[in-house]
């Protein structure tokens, strides 16, 4: 099998041309944008191949139960079945995981989630493989289900994995433990499950080579190199047998982190020597990934009398359903991040992340801070309350400064403008129309379309959220970025592994080259593993990460052309820049078109970024966890029908530290849509689990908010550039959901003047 | 399995003596999620989309003919939405743009869910549905015709070929709660129709069937004044309470019981409010 045989559907972004123009700190639109709105851009789901195969997944119908027997012989006797694997068919590791290997690619004994794979199929139809599936015979002995992550911690629950019901215990113990108040608040938040809910489904096609010596896989991941350390594993192959090609990505948010479908269309493929494509359609998608960890944090925060935090204890519970994906991971940046953005010297927490029977919870968003802000945010506005103070006020008193140290004993050695944020924040305009509009439209109103109330039965409310969040990854990890540029003839290719899950890494990718380069055209190669890895497209790194690989290496690139033009024309190659699109001498000597210098030659570099290192954290929880640390601050102004409890957001404004935009039309898509995820997470979107099994997997009632319930966003951009980041910029994508849900919820509780201590607030919350 | 695309009635209700048992599709709004989450296996299929008998209304006095094919889009829009503004906006409140092109309000009474969000207003209406096969036809009362949580009393081999509402001088409104403020399926609604001194008041998805409230209606008509459009908050809240006892709702993943009756109480009264604007 070759490209070709793929037609247009292959490699989605081989040759694509990054944008025409756009240097950084340009706004510069997507080049996917359009084809994307008028539907005509190829997804992973659109992909085809000469003669394929459907692959389709047998899942679950349980929590918890023992397989007693699999009996696949009636998928067999249907007429287009081509293969049917069980766990008994993986040929190399059973089980695969991003941080511990503890998930089954099939289980085999034992299911621990609704709908945890069993057997896959291969047929020649959809309908083929639907019929094959229910002629599957798995016989259960169904188990009592653990679902109460406290079981987990009590030790109370036989475990329901050889690993153990505890994935991760941590503490952290900072400064004097003995000191208590003189004002004292407590509180414990609750968080339900958020599901990722990006709208290309996951979808894969693999391409066995002849021989089944290999295998190609084209898919909507975050990771491409490991996806195929991980998939490589379980077909017992060397990684080289394995080639990843990224198919088009409609959204990721952190669902595409781990592996889904990768490892059983690979199998099926190599099974049956063809093509085999596996798409799941949206209640698959919600069983086939990892979600936001719900979540339970009790905090007590002591304080001076003028507001200033002097302790806190806390206890964080992270729910990770059935195997360990990154609750760990999550685990340390929840309590790692237990104070905010705020001083403090003195901490006590303690926190778990558990195994359940519910779904297994991952990556999302916001990775574990989320929950955290959530209950710091809610303490500040009490302890606003019992000082006496408004909560900006408690804010700006306790706001971190660079130089400060996080209850881990690592000091915040990036720009961190917390006090300007929440300033500038409290300096946007409030909306200037009143409950229901100058208009009167009742679509203004709580209830919408519903027209549920009148704008008598209306309270607003005004609330404040100010995030702190970590950016790329954590404990000692190198996640380094890859890029390979080449120059000729004017025209820079960019090869890359990065992988653009909608966040806009193509378009600074040219900005990058055009302004280091001078060049006016860039490709962009195939995102493939033909080149060393990029980490993730997650923990808002890509910018920092793969921008800081393309930039050293445009540099790289750049210092050989000077050279050469340098001996060309008997200069120094130090007096020589790129001004607009022409190779200076600083001298005045010389200017010629980089198209004209590099006519005829070949350039070619290649870079690795590493972050700088960082450590484990000790048995207290001390140590230099993280890598750098991004900023936001948000004010909501909700809308609530009390009697009711229905709610509509009406605005949020936010002051983002952005260190540089590089690309501030994108800033801006990312701050909005990272917003949008928050109002979910505050008033609408949960998964909805009853004894383990799942009750919501669809998106009639999966409720994401539609643009009547999304509010008018008001932005600032607070543009320090960091010294630690290539080019100055952070990453953007995590702060705007990291605090923008307590926003919501502290406006709703402002509203009411009720406590509200859960998320999603529904309306029995706030009426009764 | 057998497609079968008729243009006129005739030929549809045909299709349907040659099949009794096969699924009528019109927008596919419903059929289609449940055929996508295999809670339905289709077999014989008989769209009606294109039956223009079927997508056509006409108003004869006061008396609206809408035939089973007319669309939610077309309902929310002029002069449907003068004749009959409650069935205009429970229109609005379906699904999507899209789903509105699409579905229809012979669909809304052919799934004839508890939680159809046409169905309260044609309950307070009085709605009469009209049902035929190829050699009869029959009309129903709306409570005549849904005996059940998507069941109903058409026969297999009928088609809903329409229903008749009356164009009222009075007050009438919807309202529906959902837990986002458009495209979302009612947790509650409340249909409140004003017509020559009667009230009267339909919930829907607090049970079974859409239910009338005939305690509070006849409550209402003795204790308001019609003429200067007069309710006391006493009667307002009497009102609710009786709305919420004629509830008979469930605990579904959509919302509780406890809510559900409290909701249409509070919607009751809201629209009894805006009916009668003074105190």
């Amino acid at each position: 099998m070759t490209d070709t045989d793929l037609g247009t559907a292959a490699a989605t972004f081989d040759g694509t041309h990054s944008g025409l123009a756009g240097r950084l700190g340009d706004s510069v639109a997507r080049p996917d944008g359009v084809p994307k709105a008028q539907g005509s851009y190829q997804f992973s789901g659109d992909l085809t191949a000469d003669g394929f195969l459907w692959g389709a997944t047998l899942r679950s119908p349980h929590p918890y139960a023992r397989i007693v027997r699999i009996d696949v012989s009636g998928a067999w006797k249907i007429d287009g079945v081509a293969a049917v694997i069980t766990a008994e068919d993986v040929p190399g590791k059973a089980t695969y995981g991003l941080i511990s290997q503890d998930q089954p690619v099939f289980a085999s004994d034992i299911v621990r989630f609704h709908g945890e794979p069993v057997a896959a199929v291969a047929a020649d139809h959809p309908e083929t493989c639907r019929r094959a599936l229910a002629a599957i015979v798995v016989e259960y002995e169904v188990l009592t289900p653990l679902t109460d992550p406290e079981q987990a911690v009590d030790g109370s629950f036989p475990p329901i994995h050889p690993d153990g019901n505890i994935v991760r215990h941590q503490r952290i113990i900072r400064g004097d433990q003995s000191i208590e108040g003189p004002i004292i608040v407590e509180g414990t938040y609750e968080m339900g499950r958020q599901d990722q809910a990006f709208l290309g489904l996951e979808a894969a096609l693999a391409i066995p080579a002849p021989g089944g010596a290999g295998v190609e896989l084209y898919v909507a991941t975050q990771w491409l190199h490991e996806d195929r350390k991980q998939i490589a594993a379980c077909l017992g192959m060397p990684e080289d047998n394995v080639r990843l090609v990224l198919g088009g990505v409609g959204g990721a948010f952190g669902a595409r982190e781990d592996i889904s479908l990768q490892v059983h269309t690979c199998m099926l493929a190599l099974r049956t020597g063809r093509p085999v494509k596996i798409q799941y359609d949206r209640a698959e998608s919600f069983h086939g990934h990892v979600h936001r960890h719900p979540c339970t944090v009790w905090m007590r925060h002591h304080a001076g009398t003028d507001g200033r935090i002097r302790r806190i204890e806390a206890r964080f519970l992270f729910d990770g359903g059935a195997y360990a994906s990154t609750s760990s991971a999550v685990l340390i940046n929840g309590i790692t991040h237990t104070q905010g953005p705020y001083q403090c010297e003195n901490a006590t927490v303690h926190g778990w992340a558990v195994r359940t029977n519910n779904l297994p919870s991952g990556a999302m968003r916001g990775f574990g801070v989320v929950q955290a802000a959530f209950a710091h945010e809610g303490q500040m506005d009490k302890l606003a309350a019992a000082v006496g103070v408004d909560p900006v006020e408690i804010r700006l008193r306790n706001a971190m400064q660079r130089g400060d140290r996080l209850i881990t004993g690592q000091v915040v050695d990036n720009v961190a403008p917390v006090a300007r944020l929440i300033r500038e924040t409290a300096a946007l305009p409030l909306p200037t129309q009143p409950v229901g509009g100058t208009d009167h439209d009742p679509m203004r109103l709580p209830g919408g379309a519903g027209r549920t109330a009148d704008e008598r039965h209306i309270v607003r409310g005004i609330g404040w959220g100010v995030g702190i969040k970590n950016l790329m990854y954590s404990e000692a990890f190198d996640d380094f970025s890859t890029a390979r540029v080449r120059l000729a003839d004017g025209v820079a290719s960019v090869k890359f592994a990065t992988v653009e899950v909608g966040q806009g890494f193509i378009t600074i990718v040219g900005q990058i080259a055009r302004t280091v380069l001078g060049v006016g055209e860039v490709v962009l190669e195939t995102i493939d593993t033909q080149i060393g890895s990029a980490g993730s497209t997650s923990a808002s790194r890509q910018t920092w990460m793969s921008g800081g690989a393309v930039d050293g290496a445009c540099r790289l690139v750049r210092e050989r052309l000077f050279e050469l033009v340098a001996a060309k024309y008997q200069l120094a190659a130090v007096q020589l820049e790129i001004d607009g699109t022409d190779v200076v001498d600083t001298l005045g000597t010389l200017r010629i078109p980089v198209a004209e210098a590099t006519a005829g030659i070949l350039i070619e570099e290649t870079f690795e970024h590493h972050h700088v290192p960082t450590e484990d954290l000790d048995e207290d929880g001390q140590g230099n966890c993280h890598t750098a640390f991004a900023f936001v601050a948000h004010r909501a102004v909700v809308d609530v029908d009390p009697e009711l409890g229905l709610v509509k957001v009406v605005q949020i404004a936010t002051a983002q530290d952005v260190g540089r935009a590089l690309n501030p039309l994108s800033v801006v898509g990312q701050i909005e849509g990272g917003i949008a995820q928050g109002v979910g997470l505050a008033v609408m979107e949960e998964l909805l689990q009853v004894n383990g099994i799942v009750k919501n997997a669809t998106f009639t009632d999966y409720l994401l908010p539609t643009f009547l319930d999304m509010p008018d966003v008001v932005i600032s951009l607070v543009e320090e550039p960091d010294p630690h980041a290539p080019m100055g910029a952070k990453g953007v994508g995590e702060p705007p959901t990291v605090s923008s849900t307590p926003a919501v919820v502290a406006a709703i509780r402002d509203a009411l003047g009720k406590d509200l201590h859960r998320v999603p607030v529904r309306p029995s919350d706030i009426c009764f | 399995m057998s497609v079968i695309v008729p243009t006129t009635l005739a030929e549809a209700l045909a299709a349907l003596a040659d099949s009794p048992s096969a699924t009528v599709v019109a927008g596919g709004t419903d059929v289609m999620v449940e055929v996508n989450f295999g809670h339905r296996s289709v077999s014989d299929v008989v769209m009606v989309n294109r039956v223009a008998e079927l997508r056509t209304w006409r108003r004869d006095a006061d008396v609206l003919h809408l035939g089973a094919g007319v669309t939610w889009s077309e309902i929310e829009a002029s002069p449907i939405a003068e004749w009959v503004p409650a069935l205009a906006q429970a229109a609005r409140t379906v699904g999507s743009p899209q789903i509105r092109h699409a579905g229809t309000v012979g669909g809304n009474l052919g799934t004839c869910s508890p939680a159809g969000d046409g169905l309260p207003v044609l309950a307070a209406l009085d709605a009469v549905v009209h049902l035929a096969s190829a050699d009869s036809t029959r009309s129903l009362s709306f409570a005549e015709y849904m005996v059940g949580p998507k069941r109903t009393a058409r026969r297999p081999g009928e088609l809903i070929t329409g229903v008749t509402l009356p164009i009222v001088d009075g007050w009438q409104g919807y309202s529906k709660v959902g837990v986002r403020n458009a495209m979302v399926i009612a947790t509650a609604s409340v249909a409140l129709v004003v017509d020559a001194g009667s009230v009267r008041l339909a919930l829907g998805s607090v049970g079974p069937t859409i239910l009338r409230c005939p305690e509070a209606e006849v409550f209402a008509a003795n204790n308001v004044d019609f003429t200067s459009r007069v309710a006391s908050s006493e009667v307002v809240a009497q009102f609710a309470e009786l709305a919420r006892a004629a509830a008979r709702p469930i605990d579904d993943h959509r919302s509780t019981a406890v809510y559900r009756r409290h909701a249409v109480g509070v919607l009751a009264s809201r629209l009894l409010r805006r009916a009668f604007p003074n105190e």
